[in-house]
């Protein structure tokens, strides 16, 4: 599906790539059509757009002058690392170019004394843990995708991970940005003390989506390896009970390593493709973890079998080995390709609502899916009320993306009206970028806009993405009537 | 809408049109923090309250006015409490103060500062308009993350009304440990134990005496104790106390207080004075009429900056509070404070003097 960016700029194509031509060695520079093909989606292959010129950079000084030459000309400039984004944040703008950061691949520096790591942005998340491992030390955030997924694509969506519950978000495991803004000057976020002076720029920056600045250099803190970890597989015959149980864990005082969710379609779709030997009778199981010293984590392990087994779980299984807990692990964040095998596609949303809001919402969505006529499995980083329905449909049978996409919208909504929001980690994009005005009204829409122009005046950086124009937010607003945009009371 | 929000915008709209400076205040107990606060007063402690709190969210929603103490004491009744440990400064600190100031206490290496947790706010912008940014969920990336820029903004960019933290429940078990112990020698220990998985909480050096505050599960800090050795300190709770509200006798008199925020590896700053170290050697405390130019080339070099955290108003006005920023940092302070409070009504000149 094309997307309808209504974001446009008067570029001349030959002018630009005259100019980035002399920044890059030809083969740096893409500008046929069958060398731009593959960069026309990201992870939501849902929506393609093909952008004019692709640029793939290998040192900050070409960075700055790409910039330069785009602000110069006014032409639109989307950042991209590995393209598992998604939310469409890494989709091509028609007019403009994709700086690609996958040529930025050194990790600069490991130092285990001061349990940091210095790399560049195009360095996969998975690469810190390994090379910080000779030290006993490793990068805490872990998105599914960290096989993939690149350090400077976690912090422009600030990633979680399914162990974010205890060990925190991007944000909160990145100590400085270095990066260029929009006119090409470079700039730093953040500094290797705890904090910088002035206003915490560093904040913004992650889960910017592209939008405010190019990242370069991303110093990360590393986190050191507990000594043992083990994870209680607890199954539920009934999802609600399920969910409650979340809840039920916490309230005993317990923050879990990792505390995640499958429900029934979720688990048939792993088991024959990860074999990780989850018991398919359940109506859905929860991942709990306990880490620490060996007798800490015996001591967690024994309470949350007594929460867990008085919310009503049927069976506990605990891992006995750390064979078997990375095979249960395995399985979970295997979740979405193995869904993507049992149907041609799949869009995952990614609303996150109060915990205790759980049950509400999954009886909602089973009521969804027969309204739409369309599947769904469930993954939810069920500790932080993060929910990942993976809404199965068939692009080639006509209507049936908008079905989904229309059923997808209903989940977010719902997830606003909940007290929670759109997007708890996979970034608005352009998939979610007009349910936006469903969280938001437009003043603070427009707010959002002035911090924008505050980086990048001329809206250059990944235009009509993550916020929408206030056209769109009307469009949205007067089409999905008032039904679908009455949050709880604000003030 | 409640009355006092009304009459707020109605205050911020009269100073904008006015070119008016409106002087944001809770209990006042960070007046001493940051440039002399000039303007007009406008005190928020009358907006207070526990607007809701969720034990098994682990989230917490308060209006800006509300005392600190009012909700540490609502938090640790239900076995919670902000892990950061936010310094009170005075019987009065409100939760609004707290988030706009920005500063973490003893625990703050361990488990991150106020910005760490810090969900959603609610505001007045200096235009007058009443916005809402973030929320009361753990994980939220619908639009930039307003909520943690404000943590710190000394006010500058809007008045905060409603605050949405992340709570934690308290550590099941502490210790403290004592050890003789040089600076150097004390720096190294502290990064070296900071690479293991041990349950560190706090840690302190001054007068020749590391000081280090286990905390976490019982097995864990038994097990931590007896690989650190050191000596006991038996009823510590005071000691913690005094570093967090600067009632330590280090922090006693008037010669003027440096805050030097550096790497946690950066050697000892050597400067005349005393020192006190904190969060695993990444704040560094010294006393005494420093260089300032000296101080702060310094503390770039070491990956920081050098804040006069406590002077007379004469020698603030002189060097400045806060570091200065590199050009381009500087402009997008200024574009931001443009595009929060174009008409300059909060907080002038409280961070920077330019805005
Ligand atoms: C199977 C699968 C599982 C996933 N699991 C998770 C998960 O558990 N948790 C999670 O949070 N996400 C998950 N994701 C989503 C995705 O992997 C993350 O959003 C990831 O951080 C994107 O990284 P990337 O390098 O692919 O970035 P891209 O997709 O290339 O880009 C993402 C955004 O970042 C911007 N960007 C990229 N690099 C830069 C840069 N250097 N400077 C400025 N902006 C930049 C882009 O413009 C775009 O807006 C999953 C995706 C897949 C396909």
């Amino acid at each position: 599906m094309a997307f309808a960016n209504d974001v446009r700029f008067p570029v001349d194509r030959r002018e630009i790539l005259g100019r980035l031509q002399a920044i890059l060695p030809r083969h740096l520079v893409l500008a046929e059509e069958e060398e731009l093909r593959p960069y026309e989606c990201d992870g939501l292959t849902a929506y393609r757009a093909l952008p004019l010129i692709v640029v793939l950079p290998e040192t900050e000084t070409q960075v700055g002058a790409i910039l330069k030459a785009c602000h110069e000309l006014k032409v639109p400039l989307v950042p991209r690392g590995a393209a598992t984004g998604l939310s469409g944040g890494a989709m091509p703008h028609e007019d403009g170019v994709v700086l690609s950061l996958a040529r930025f691949k050194k990790i600069l520096k490991i130092d285990p004394l001061s349990r940091t790591a210095v790399v560049q942005p195009g360095v996969r998340n998975l690469a810190v843990s390994e090379a910080a491992a000779p030290y006993g030390l490793y990068y805490a955030p872990d998105p599914s995708s960290q096989i993939a997924c690149t350090i400077g694509g976690n912090v422009a969506e600030n990633s979680g991970g399914v162990h974010c519950l205890k060990y925190g978000l991007t944000v909160h495991n990145v100590l400085k940005v270095r990066g260029f803004t929009i006119n090409g000057e470079a700039v730093e976020f953040g500094a290797e003390a705890l904090d910088a002076a002035g206003l915490d720029l560093l904040a913004i920056i992650n889960g910017s989506e592209g939008l405010l600045a190019v990242i370069t250099e991303v110093t990360v803190k590393l986190t050191p390896k507990p000594e043992l970890a083990q994870v209680v597989l607890a199954y539920f015959d009934d999802v609600q009970k399920a969910g409650n149980a979340v809840a039920d864990v916490i309230a005993a005082g317990i923050i879990p390593g990792g505390l995640e969710m499958m429900d029934k379609p979720a688990t048939h779709a792993v088991e024959p493709y990860v074999k990780a030997g989850y018991d398919l009778d359940a109506e859905a199981v929860l991942l709990c973890e306990s880490d620490g010293t060996p007798v800490e984590v015996a001591e967690e392990i024994e309470r949350m079998k007594a929460v867990l087994e008085k919310s009503g779980a049927t069976s506990l299984v605990v891992s006995q080995n750390e064979a078997e807990r990375l095979r249960f692990w395995a399985g979970r964040k295997a979740a979405f390709p193995a869904v993507g095998r049992i149907t041609p596609d799949y869009l995952c949303m990614d609303g996150t609502i109060p915990r205790k809001r759980l049950a509400e919402m999954l009886e909602a969505i089973a009521d969804l899916s027969v309204k739409y006529g369309l599947r769904c499995a469930n993954v939810f980083h069920a500790g932080d009320g993060n929910l990942h329905p993976l809404i199965m449909y068939d692009a080639n049978q006509p209507g049936e993306l908008e079905r989904a996409t229309a059923f997808g919208s209903e989940i977010l909504e719902l997830s606003v009206k909940l007290g929670g929001t759109i997007t708890g980690e996979h970034g608005v994009g352009v998939e979610k970028v007009d349910l936006m005005a469903a969280q938001f009204t437009p003043a603070e829409i427009s707010a959002f806009h002035r911090l924008k122009a505050a980086f990048d005046e001329k809206g250059l950086l990944n235009p009509g993405k993550g916020i929408p124009t206030l056209a769109r937010c009307r469009e949205y607003t007067q089409t999905r009537g008032a039904a679908a945009v009455t949050p709880p009371p604000r003030f | 809408m409640d009355a006092q929000l009304k009459e707020w915008i109605a205050r911020v709209h009269d100073a904008a049109e006015a070119g008016k400076a409106l002087c944001i205040r809770g209990g006042g107990s960070k007046d001493f923090y940051g440039a002399v606060p000039v303007g007009e007063l406008l005190d928020t402690t009358g907006y207070r309250g526990i607007v809701s709190y969720e034990p098994t969210e682990l989230v917490v929603t308060v209006r800006a006015g509300t005392p600190l103490a009012e909700l540490e004491a609502a938090l640790k009744e239900k076995g919670q409490c902000l892990p950061f440990e936010p310094p009170h400064f005075g019987a009065g600190a409100t939760v609004g103060g707290m988030v706009a100031a920005g500063l973490s206490g003893p625990r703050r290496a361990a488990v991150g500062a106020v910005r760490d947790y810090v969900l959603g706010v609610k505001l007045i912008d200096g235009k007058g308009g009443l916005l809402a940014f973030g929320g009361q969920v753990m994980k939220n990336v619908a639009g930039y993350d307003v909520p943690r820029l404000m943590a710190g903004s000394l006010g500058t960019l809007g008045l905060l009304t409603e605050i949405s933290l992340k709570v934690l429940p308290l550590p099941m078990a502490g210790m403290t440990l004592r050890f003789a112990m040089t600076e150097t020698e004390a720096l190294k220990k502290l990064n070296e134990w900071g690479g293991k998985p041990l349950p560190i909480a706090a840690s302190a050096w001054c007068d020749g005496a590391l000081t280090v505050r286990l905390a976490g599960a019982f097995a864990a800090v038994r097990a931590a104790r007896e690989a650190l050795g050191g000596e006991e300190v038996a009823d510590a709770g005071a000691f913690w106390q005094s570093l967090r509200e600067q009632t330590h006798p280090f922090f006693a008199g008037d010669s003027p207080l440096w805050r030097v925020a550096v790497a946690s590896v950066s050697p000892p700053l050597a400067q005349p004075g005393s020192t006190f170290v904190e969060w695993g050697g990444a704040q560094r405390w010294l006393r005494g009429e420093l260089d300032a130019g000296q101080l702060r080339a310094i503390a770039a070099q070491c990956g920081g900056h050098a804040t006069l955290f406590r002077a007379d108003a004469e020698s603030k006005a002189r060097v400045g509070v806060f570091q200065p920023l590199s050009p381009v940092l500087a402009r997008l302070h200024r574009n931001l404070k443009q595009a929060f409070d174009p008409a300059g009504v909060f907080n002038r000149g409280r961070m920077y003097p330019d805005y």
